[in-house]
Order: structure tokens, then C-alpha cells, then sequence
């Protein structure tokens, strides 16, 4: 009897089991791993549009060389914080994406250069001869588009972030990450500051 | 008790709707009647395990559709985006029928010929918004680009924010980076945009903007070559899983019913009634249960991708925010 029916009863599972593997794949069991790769991958974008910026700014420097005394302080100011964050770029802790900490730092670095920048275009308004020449000015809007990237990227990285901590800290994502991933955690997000919600202000002189 | 114990975390490594299901099965059932089947309960287990999942999935889909509402309230505030109505989509009326056609043309061979989805786009109102942010969304909304090059390029004109944008799609960036783009805004839209010639700028910067991305013709025939379009395998796959689960099951069966047949005498013994016969007509019955549901979704989904015809539509691409702005 117990023969019989196991003989019957198994090929029966085993075909529902295949059949059924594609909605147990619905059920979430991929979605931690894969939220986590798109957050991972946003992050990167985060970073290599940053790397963008700061590889820009020593042909922004060459050409504000005509700068007058009293404003070179504004370009040792954007030396300076580009350094930093070139610096917090390059010893980038591991766990960032997990340390809310490391992650205001690192932050704040790219935001203080960001700052930088602003003023040093704005200054650049006193000097027509400068801001007019077209290099000056194409090296203007790779700055600008720079900057249109970061925000870009980073609202992107924000997102993946808001899907991926939603799905560890809500039902059925969190009966997951027990049984499968214990060790994923939270992502950090960062807070863009009020003056960074602008695109950098350029102006192409045009205005009357 | 100890198979019962296995058969429960088997079920709770499967899926985790079933945890608090299978508690109260075995507390309502009671450990004997569970423990009393120890052969078939690895593969029954497996089976409610599925069952349960499906139903839990069902169930979680039903409250997400009831939880939709919440969720949509809480969306982002976006512009309210014009429709993607050709190549040239004036919803600020700056262009006469004649330049809007004469553009279309232009931009029409141009893609023919390279594969690169131009766009020009104005629009009345920018609703507040700066034009880099409103001219990705666009770009996004309406995919300009093909799917994967993404060499799509949008110029966005808001003649009464007194703002223009070349919006750069991603695959295109190296050949228009932004300060080229910059610099066709400045040089030749602007002069003829402070001038009222919205057609006359309009059509000089497209011109600008296809010599730029023809300038390399190695790279344009690379960039031009059209991908073999994809052909849709996933139904023929769908069908044949549920083929070779079909085929498993009658093989299965068979067997079984042979190795019966062997042993025939003795469990028709065990019986009151006809062990084969009864074994048949439930094979019978089981068949087109599992097949029916089986084929038709695999040539639904076979039959499904259809080809896209007549007006024109954003190949897929993606934006990454490159490009340049101007203002006049």
C-alpha cells in the first residue's frame, strides 16, 4: 500500500515541482541578490561619473590660469577639495555600501568639492575674456553634464537602494534574507544637500 | 516524529508562506497520521510545499493590487510628458507644416542610414522643472535610441523658458560629447533662435548634429550594422518543458504499471477491486489535466511577440544625462 503510493505519487511531484519552480522564483527567493546587484551596480555608476568630475577639473584649472590675485584662493580651494575627494575615492572603505558612516564621509568630500566648483565658476562671471573663449566654455558644459550625470546616477543609486532595503525589511523579502541571506544589510543612502537639488549654475554669457 | 521533523524544514527551506501552514497541519492532523506515510511524505511535502507557494503568491498578488493604490500616492511628482507622435513633435507650435515635414524627412533617412533616432521636441512649458531633468525623461519615456546602442539624441526646445537642449543618449557620447554639443547650441542654434528662426535653427543644428556623428565613417559602419531581429524562442522552450514534464510522467508510468503488471497477482491480492484498471483510468485521468493548461500557455507565448508596424517609436535607448544647454 505504502509502495504503491509512493511509486504513483513521485512522478507526480517531481513533474510538479519542475512545473512549479518558475512561481517559487515569483515567491522572491532571487529578488535579495538581484535587488542587491542593481544597487551594487548603481553605486559604481556613482562613482566612476565622481572619477569624471575630478579628471575634469585640471583642464578647468589650466584655464582659469588668468585668474587675479585675490581669486586664487577660490582655485587652491578647488585644488584642495579635489584632492580630498580624490583621496576618499581612492581609499573608499570596503563596506561602504553597509556603513552609514563611511558613507557620510565619503559624501562629504564630494560634496565640498562640488561646493568648490560652483564658486569657481561663479568667480569666472568677472573675467569676460576667459568665459568667453569657446574652450572655456566646452569645458563648462563637460562640467555641467558632469554634474547633470552625478545627480543622475545618484538618483538612481537612491532608488536601487529604496527597492532593496524595502525588500529586506518587508514580508516576504524579510522570511528570505532569515533562511537564505542572513548577512545582507541595509544600504546606506546619502542626504543630497539642498544646493546640490540645482544643476550648477553656467551661464553662457548669452543672457542680456 | 524524526521524519516529521525533516519533512518540516524541507517544506520551510522551500517557501516561507507554507511555515505557519504546515504548523497547523501537523498540530490539527497530528504527528501519527504523518509520520504513518514515511515514503510518500518527502515528495508530498514537496508538493504541498509548491501548492502553498502558488496559493501564498496568489494571495500576495491580490494584496499588492489592493495595496496599488498606496503605493502609486506616494510616486514621485513628475511633468506631465507630451506623446511621442513622430520625429518632429511640436506641442509648442513653433514650426510651419512644411519645416515640420522637411525635419521629419531629414531625421527619417538619417535613422535609415545609421541607425541613430534623432528627435525634436518643443514644448510650451518646462512646469517648472530644469530642462536637463525634463529632457531625460522624455528621452526615457519615449526610449529614443535603439535598445542596447542607445544612440538616441533629443533636442529639446522650451521657446517660452527661452531654453534649448541637446540631450546626448549614452552609446553616443563619445561622438557628440557635451562640449561639442555646447557649442552647436551656441554657434548655430542660438544665433537663429535670437533671431525668431526657430525651422531655420532647428534645421542647422540637426544638420550639426548628424555631420557630427557621420564625421568617423569607420565607426558609423560599425555603429549602423542592424542586429538580426531577435526571434522569439521562449514559447517553443515554454512547450517543450512541458513536453518533457508530459513525457516524464507517462514514463513514469509506465514503468509503473509494468513493474504491476509483474507483480500482478499479488497486489490484485491486496485489493478488493482491480489494481491495473484502477492505475489506468487514473493515468487517464491525470494526463490531459497536466497537458491542456501546458500547450496552451506555451503557444500563447510562442504566438505573442508580434512585429511593430507603421508609425515611428523609441527603439529602447537609454539616457545617461550628457549633453548641453543653452539660452537665448
Amino acid at each position: 500500500m505504502i509502495d504503491r503510493l509512493s511509486r504513483f505519487a513521485r512522478p507526480l511531484a517531481v513533474a510538479a515541482a519542475l512545473a512549479l519552480t518558475p512561481p517559487l522564483a515569483g515567491c522572491g527567493i532571487n529578488n535579495i541578490p538581484t535587488y542587491e546587484q542593481s544597487a551594487k551596480a548603481a553605486w559604481s555608476e556613482v562613482l566612476n561619473q565622481y572619477k569624471r568630475r575630478a579628471d575634469l577639473i585640471p583642464n578647468l584649472v589650466e584655464s582659469v590660469k588668468g585668474f587675479a590675485e585675490q581669486e586664487k584662493s577660490v582655485l587652491t580651494g578647488v585644488i584642495e577639495a579635489r584632492a580630498k575627494a580624490t583621496q576618499a575615492q581612492v581609499n573608499i572603505p570596503a563596506d561602504i555600501l553597509t556603513n552609514p558612516d563611511a558613507m557620510k564621509n565619503f559624501q562629504a568630500a564630494q560634496n565640498s568639492l562640488g561646493g568648490a566648483l560652483r564658486q569657481l565658476l561663479a568667480v569666472t562671471e568677472n573675467y569676460p575674456d576667459i568665459k568667453s573663449g569657446e574652450n572655456f566654455r566646452k569645458l563648462q558644459d563637460e562640467i555641467a553634464g558632469t554634474e547633470n550625470r552625478i545627480a543622475l546616477a545618484r538618483r538612481a543609486y537612491i532608488e536601487q537602494v529604496r527597492v532593496f532595503n524595502t525588500e529586506i525589511t518587508t514580508i516576504p523579502g524579510v522570511w528570505w534574507k532569515r533562511f537564505m541571506y542572513p548577512a545582507t544589510k541595509e544600504f546606506a543612502l546619502f542626504d543630497i544637500p539642498a544646493e546640490e537639488t540645482k544643476a550648477p549654475k553656467v551661464d553662457f554669457g548669452t543672457k542680456k | 516524529m524524526t521524519a516529521s521533523r525533516l519533512h518540516n524544514r524541507d517544506v520551510n527551506a522551500s517557501c516561507p508562506g507554507s511555515v505557519r501552514t504546515r504548523r497547523v497541519g501537523s498540530g490539527a492532523v497530528g504527528p501519527g497520521l504523518v509520520g504513518s506515510v514515511p515514503a510518500a511524505s518527502v515528495s508530498a511535502g514537496s508538493l504541498l510545499a509548491s501548492a502553498v507557494c502558488a496559493a501564498w503568491l496568489i494571495v500576495a498578488s491580490l494584496v499588492a493590487i489592493a495595496c496599488g493604490g498606496a503605493f502609486a500616492g506616494r510616486a514621485v511628482a513628475a511633468p506631465v510628458l507630451p506623446e511621442l507622435s513622430g520625429r518632429v513633435v511640436d506641442s509648442a507650435g513653433l514650426l510651419s507644416a512644411g519645416a515640420r515635414a522637411e525635419l521629419d524627412l531629414a531625421l527619417e533617412a538619417f535613422e535609415a542610414k545609421t541607425t541613430d533616432q534623432i528627435v525634436v521636441v518643443t514644448v510650451s512649458s518646462l512646469q517648472g522643472y530644469p530642462i536637463e531633468d525634463f529632457a531625460v525623461a522624455l528621452g526615457r519615456k519615449w526610449g529614443i535610441g535603439q535598445k542596447g546602442k542607445d544612440n538616441g539624441v533629443l533636442m529639446l526646445v522650451a521657446p517660452n523658458d527661452r531654453k534649448v537642449r541637446i540631450e546626448v543618449g549614452r552609446g553616443l557620447e563619445p561622438l557628440l560629447p557635451d562640449g561639442k554639443a555646447g557649442t552647436i547650441i551656441r554657434q548655430t542654434i542660438l544665433p537663429a533662435f535670437r533671431r525668431g528662426d526657430f525651422a531655420g535653427g532647428l534645421k542647422a543644428g540637426v544638420a550639426d548634429i548628424q555631420a557630427a556623428l557621420t564625421k568617423d565613417p569607420a565607426e558609423l559602419e560599425a555603429r549602423s550594422k542592424r542586429p538580426p531581429p531577435p526571434i522569439d524562442y521562449s514559447g517553443y522552450v515554454v512547450l517543450a518543458l512541458w513536453l518533457a514534464i508530459f513525457a516524464f510522467v507517462i514514463y513514469m508510468q509506465i514503468r509503473a504499471a509494468r513493474q504491476m503488471a509483474q507483480r500482478g497477482p499479488l497486489d490484485q491480492s491486496r485489493f478488493d477491486r482491480g489494481g491495473r484498471n484502477a492505475r489506468r483510468r487514473r493515468f487517464d485521468d491525470s494526463g490531459p489535466i497536466i497537458v491542456i493548461p501546458g500547450s496552451n500557455g506555451g503557444w500563447s507565448g510562442g504566438f505573442g511577440g508580434g512585429s511593430s508596424g507603421g508609425g515611428f517609436s523609441g527603439g529602447g535607448g537609454d539616457f545617461g544625462g550628457g549633453g548641453a544647454s543653452g539660452d537665448w
